[in-house]
């Protein structure tokens, strides 16, 4: 039962296993490109699962052929996630831009240095503020 | 006539053109230009929508000719219609805000550009209001998403933490619109239609279907992200906070709350009908969160420094009330949810810019101890900032008023005095941080009283356009409240 399971929803599993391995790179990591690639995969996996959905077994491609009874595939699914694929490109060149940009303010792109970095800058913050409190006295 | 037929797809189409025509313009004034004529011709048009709505009462535009359910189609009715005229309104505001403000913390060279990325945040806003597609909608939500990152990350020219919030709103926001996208993929696989209006009849006829609760859950899981709703409100605070001042009070007023409308018509228009699996996220789930959010936000505000970032927390409290009016699952309670909307919008956009005027006047960041006495040097700004955060608490006579009287009525009609005092509590509280810096404003003496910088008149402006609308929403509040009862008859019909 269970193996028959695996083998008749295979792709589905496959998406389940890319979503957890993207989440968790996303979770887990610190650095910032690999963030992104985790957020690629995890895109990644919703797009196959949008796939199988539209697959119809035996269907093919959706083009009219005048043949009767002819299975198509469901076209839809795939046509929504051309445009999906889109938006995550145009999501990871933002985000690579932003890590470019990150490199170049603060000259690294680790999180646990990045954190200690943002919590300098606050304590300058800090510090600017008390000195114009002493300017005052 | 041709261009009032197309009014709901114009709307999105202009303000999309024109941000592609700024982008090209090498003057920032004349980028400037276009862009407030933009909002201004969007507004007009918000305007004729209500106009059609409130004759018609519901208007549904296909795109392309594509009868629904197989096109997409932009659906107003008159629970979205006021959103679209509050989007409108407020955008028209923060550009013309933005005209001194942005062009101070930004580079000259990046200003039409970032105009360009303005717009494209204002026609993402008016398409996530208005459509009718599940799937359009996310893609309306990653422009929206993909713009606010942008103008966020451009606040790096005064404070290089700006590209951090950025860069985790990036992440977070992703994560949150791919839940959206697989629940939409779990419905789609269960009813096999995109129109949420056919989803819904769809649903009925199905009854109670795993996949569909399931796609319901990543749906909202998703929705909630982008409405900054308490535990997936992290990026909120630092995007916020960081951002040009310009940019924080368009998004910090608009952007969450058109989220907040769709989550509300996903619950109440789209899934009611399971009611097992809405009540129990409505009373289980959404609000004992609702209350966390308040007090949470609430509480943080009070012993934060940062002016911005107090702002930002306070606007999580905000949003946890709106969730609980929502929570309560009743008419009052979707009409005191979407009154809350339009006047938090109003009122979280002018102390945003008020604090923003504040900021530049002094010429850093505004703290408690920065703002030492700054009120007396810029006392038109201070006053609409005091009145805005008059509001903010619910004094008589202002929006938040109104705002609170609702609350209040829809909680007493569920009977539960607990809540009653919950609400009460948190509204007292609020007034602790808004003395806190009422006191280091006006009663502290100034710090460097030589150093401040004249507040300029087209910054104040705004403020006072925008105080003058919370205060005329408070004596004259019938508009809001008929907006508010015509929302909640669309979402869970007339009582």
């Amino acid at each position: 039962m269970s193996v028959n399971l695996i083998v008749l929803y295979w792709n589905y599993i496959i998406v389940i296993m890319l979503m957890m391995a993207g989440l968790y790179i996303i979770i887990s990591n610190q650095n910032f490109i690999k963030k992104l690639v985790g957020l690629s995969i995890f895109q990644s996996s919703v797009f196959i699962f949008y796939i199988s959905l539209g697959k119809v077994s035996g269907g093919t491609a959706p083009i009219l052929t005048g043949i009767e009874d002819t299975v198509y595939s469901n076209p839809l699914p795939h046509v929504l996630i051309l445009t999906a694929i889109v938006v995550g490109v145009a999501t990871n060149a933002l985000g690579l831009a932003l890590v470019v940009r990150i490199q170049e303010a603060f000259k690294s792109i680790e999180e646990h240095k990045l954190l200690a970095l943002k919590k300098e800058d606050g304590l300058k913050d800090i510090q600017i503020e008390v000195s114009k409190e002493d300017s005052a006295v | 006539m041709l261009i009032l037929d197309n009014i709901p797809a114009l709307l999105v189409a202009i303000p999309l053109l024109a941000s592609a025509v700024v982008s090209l313009i090498p003057s920032a004034r004349i980028a400037w230009g276009i862009a407030f004529v933009t909002t201004l011709i969007c507004l007009y048009m918000a305007f004729e929508l209500v106009g059609i709505i409130s004759s018609t009462q519901a208007l549904s535009y296909a795109f392309g000719g594509w009868e629904p359910p197989w096109g997409i189609v932009f659906v107003l009715d008159s629970a979205n219609v006021y959103l679209v005229l509050l989007v409108a309104f407020v955008s028209v505001i923060a550009t013309l805000y933005a005209y001194t403000m942005l062009a101070r913390e930004i580079a000259v060279e990046d200003l039409p550009k970032a105009y360009a990325v303005w717009l494209l945040a204002i026609a993402s806003l008016f398409g996530l209001a208005m459509t009718g597609d599940a799937f359009n909608l996310f893609v309306f939500l990653e422009i929206s998403a993909l713009s606010s990152i942008t103008l966020i990350a451009l606040g790096a020219g005064q404070d290089r933490r700006a590209l951090l919030a950025a860069y985790n709103y990036l992440i977070i926001g992703a994560i949150g619109a791919t839940f959206y996208v697989i629940g939409v993929g779990y419905l789609y696989a269960a009813t096999g239609s995109l129109n949420l209006i056919d989803i819904t009849d769809r649903l009925n006829e199905l009854g109670t279907n795993q996949a569909a609760i399931t796609g319901l859950a990543f749906m909202l899981a998703g929705i909630m992200v982008k409405a900054g709703v308490f535990p997936v409100h992290i990026w909120l605070p630092a995007a916020y906070s960081y951002a040009p001042s310009a940019v924080s009070s368009l998004l910090a007023a608009v952007a969450t709350k058109v989220a907040i409308y769709y989550f509300a018509r996903l619950l109440f228009g789209i899934f009611i009908d399971i009611t097992q699996l809405v009540d129990f996220f409505l009373l289980y789930i959404l609000m004992p969160v609702s209350v966390l959010a308040i007090f949470y936000g609430t509480i943080a505000a009070i012993y934060q420094s940062d002016f911005k970032r107090l702002f930002a927390l306070s606007s999580i409290a905000q949003i946890g009330y709106i969730t609980f009016a929502f929570s309560l699952n009743s008419h009052s309670g979707i009409l005191a949810g979407f009154i809350h909307i339009i006047n938090h919008a109003l009122i979280k956009g002018a102390l945003f810019m008020a604090v923003g005027i504040f900021a530049l006047g002094i010429g850093s960041r505004a703290t408690m101890s920065s703002m030492q006495g700054v009120g007396r040097q810029m006392p038109i700004t201070f006053a609409g900032f005091v009145l805005a955060g008059l509001a903010l608490i619910g004094v008589p006579l202002t929006a938040g008023f109104i705002s609170k009287l609702y609350l209040f009525k829809a909680i007493f009609e569920t009977g539960n005095g607990f809540y009653v005092a919950l609400i009460a509590l948190s509204s007292v509280l609020s007034v602790l941080y808004l003395w806190k810096i009422f006191e280091v404003m006006w009663l502290k003496e100034p710090v460097q009283p030589q150093k401040i910088d004249k507040e300029p008149a087209s910054a104040y402006l705004p403020v006072w356009l925008m105080v003058t609308v919370i205060m005329t929403f408070g004596v004259y509040s019938g508009d809001v409240i008929s907006s508010g009862i015509g929302a909640a008859n669309a979402l869970i019909g007339a009582r």
